[in-house]
């Protein structure tokens, strides 16, 4: 396309989502001072006047509702970062799996990789919970030198504790995206041509060195995209928290619309705390990219 | 004389009834240059990749410098093979991401535990040989494909093989670019490399060869020395391919 073609194209582009940004926006300010709430954030500073089940940081219910947000946003982080790294060893694992020689794993990787990825979500995320945790005995579980103990109430570890609802969205998400993630590096590793398996291996380089040394270096670049897209899923589908009992940033929400109203200023809010948490993934990734791209000054 | 590949009634079929090997016997000494010929898919590729453990085989015996493979493939003894026998691909197969330097030095430094410094300097040395020591700190796509493939070369002789093996190394070239590569190739058989060669290149083949293996179907159709096979080869087929060669 030609220069100027793009920029009437974004030109038009620009035109018609403002115009539609307008009369929404229009539709909106009518419709509000139809019902006569009016469209404010002060409710915000207001007492939440609900408890928190999960709070890393201190939450009493006579806290605001903004602070309450912003617990529950610290909970989706939480969850999404703890997720985000379980999901990609497991996704390595089974992605590596996959793409290697051996055929017994490479068929318990394929089936893995087929049953998760035609399961609903949701479906898993109740498994994980109802079955996993709420099965378990309310009685300690498992104990050893009370150091690590399972039960329905969630996993201690020496003085950390993890709720049954955090653990069950964390196992849930984690394997649920690391089935995408095998896929993704199977696709990176396979992108390298036979030929450097080949050269590594006539160089007399163990499967394990040619691995980390050669083929992997190369299959990083077509990784990294997709990884990134299924970091932003992850994100996304933290929100199905709700379904389990996880006072994550949209469960916060859906109480607090619940409890004043301000379904419209929630969703704000719900879009911005997104916006962040996307940012996040997106630029972390980014300068992660940068960084293998230094290393690769060919091409 | 010292024999470095013998090969003895290998057989091998990728899909059933279909033999890219049939009782393929050879014997290579010490110091000597096999050219292999044989028209496209007759197994000449196949043939040396089981030299070096690239391909395995379904029947028959191979002894390379005195270390004894069967179809059973034992990866131990494939290793100890692949520290001492070089091959060099028709499609270079450099390393992209690391620099023409790195790519000789690799193998030196993590198979062998050379130190750095020091197989750098044998590197340099290598590239100097090859005539290309002024592109050490490239990356393989800066180089022409002739650079590229004594590049190859180089990285091939780091580990300081005592067998030498090419697949049609010339093949990718442009026609300008051959004679570089083919001279490269020509300095080592001088200085008594061990090679196994596969190329379609005739006056090369003349010049370096001890001995000419033709192949078709899988099969060695005959074992000549080059005045013959080049003047009055025994078979019929080969008199064929050639004549075919020489029109292109
Ligand atoms: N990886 C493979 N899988 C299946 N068939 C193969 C494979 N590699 C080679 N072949 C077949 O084996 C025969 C010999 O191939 P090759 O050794 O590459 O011949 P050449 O090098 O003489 O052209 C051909 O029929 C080819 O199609
Ligand atoms: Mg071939």
């Amino acid at each position: 396309m030609k220069i100027n073609q793009k920029i009437f194209l974004q030109l038009g582009i620009f035109i018609i989502f403002f115009g539609l940004m307008g009369i929404l926006i229009n539709n909106l300010t009518v419709n509000l001072a139809r019902t006569g709430i009016g469209f404010n954030f002060s409710w915000l500073f207001k007492p939440a006047s609900f408890a928190l089940a999960e709070h890393p940081l201190p939450f009493t219910s006579s806290d605001s509702y903004a602070w309450a947000l912003f617990i529950g946003w610290l909970n989706s982080l939480k969850v999404i970062v703890s997720s985000l790294i379980l999901a990609t060893l497991l996704g390595a694992l089974i992605g590596f799996a996959r793409a290697g020689k051996n055929s017994l794993l490479g068929f318990i990787s394929a089936a893995y990789i087929t049953i998760i990825r035609q399961t609903p979500l949701l479906l898993q995320l109740m498994f994980w919970y109802f079955v996993g945790f709420l099965g378990l005995k309310d009685n300690m579980f498992i104990q050893l030198k009370n150091i690590f103990s399972v039960s329905n109430q969630g996993i201690e570890f020496s003085g950390l504790t993890f709720s049954s609802e955090f653990l069950a969205l964390l196992l849930g998400l984690s394997i649920f995206t690391s089935a995408f993630i095998a896929e993704v590096i199977r696709g990176g590793i396979l992108s390298v041509s036979r030929g450097q398996w080949e050269a590594f291996r006539s160089l007399g380089l163990s499967e394990r060195k040619g691995f980390i040394r050669i083929i992997l270096p190369q299959a990083l670049p077509a990784i990294i995209p997709g990884l990134t897209s299924q970091y932003l899923n992850l994100a996304k589908n933290s929100t199905l928290a709700i379904a389990v009992g996880y006072s994550d940033i949209y469960a916060i929400n859906d109480t607090i619309i619940n409890q004043t109203g301000r379904a419209i200023e929630c969703f704000i809010v719900l879009l911005v705390s997104f916006l962040l948490l996307n940012l996040l993934i997106t630029n972390t990734m980014e300068i992660f990219n940068k960084l293998i791209l230094k290393s690769r000054k060919y091409s | 004389m010292e024999p470095i590949v013998i090969a003895k009634n290998l057989t091998k079929s990728y899909t059933k009834g279909l033999r890219a090997l049939d009782n393929v016997s050879l014997t290579v000494d010490r110091g000597k240059v096999l050219v292999v010929m044989g028209p496209s898919g007759s197994g000449k590729s196949t043939l040396i990749r089981t030299f070096n453990g690239l391909e395995t085989f379904d029947k028959g015996e191979l002894n390379i410098l005195g270390i004894r493979v069967d179809s059973s493939h034992d990866e131990k003894r494939i290793q100890k093979i692949r520290k001492r026998v070089g091959m060099v691909f028709q499609q270079f197969n450099l390393f992209p991401h690391l620099s023409i330097l790195e790519n000789i030095t690799l193998a030196p430094v993590h198979v062998q535990k050379r130190r750095q410094a020091e197989a750098d300097e044998y590197g340099m040395y290598l590239l100097s040989q090859m005539g290309i020591d002024s592109h050490a700190y490239k990356y393989p796509s800066q180089l022409s494909g002739g650079e590229q493939q004594r590049v190859a070369i180089a990285r091939a002789l780091a580990l300081k093989p005592e067998l030498l093996l090419f697949d049609e190394p010339t093949s990718a070239l442009d026609p300008e670019r051959i004679n570089e590569v083919l001279d490269a190739i020509r300095k080592l058989a001088e200085q008594g490399m061990t090679m196994v060669v596969v190329t379609h290149e005739i006056s090369f083949a003349k010049d370096v060869s001890d001995q000419v293996l033709f192949m078709d179907s899988g099969k060695v159709i005959e074992t000549s020395h080059p005045d013959i096979f080049f003047s009055n080869a025994k078979h019929e087929r080969s008199r064929k391919f050639l004549n075919q060669l020489d029109k292109h």
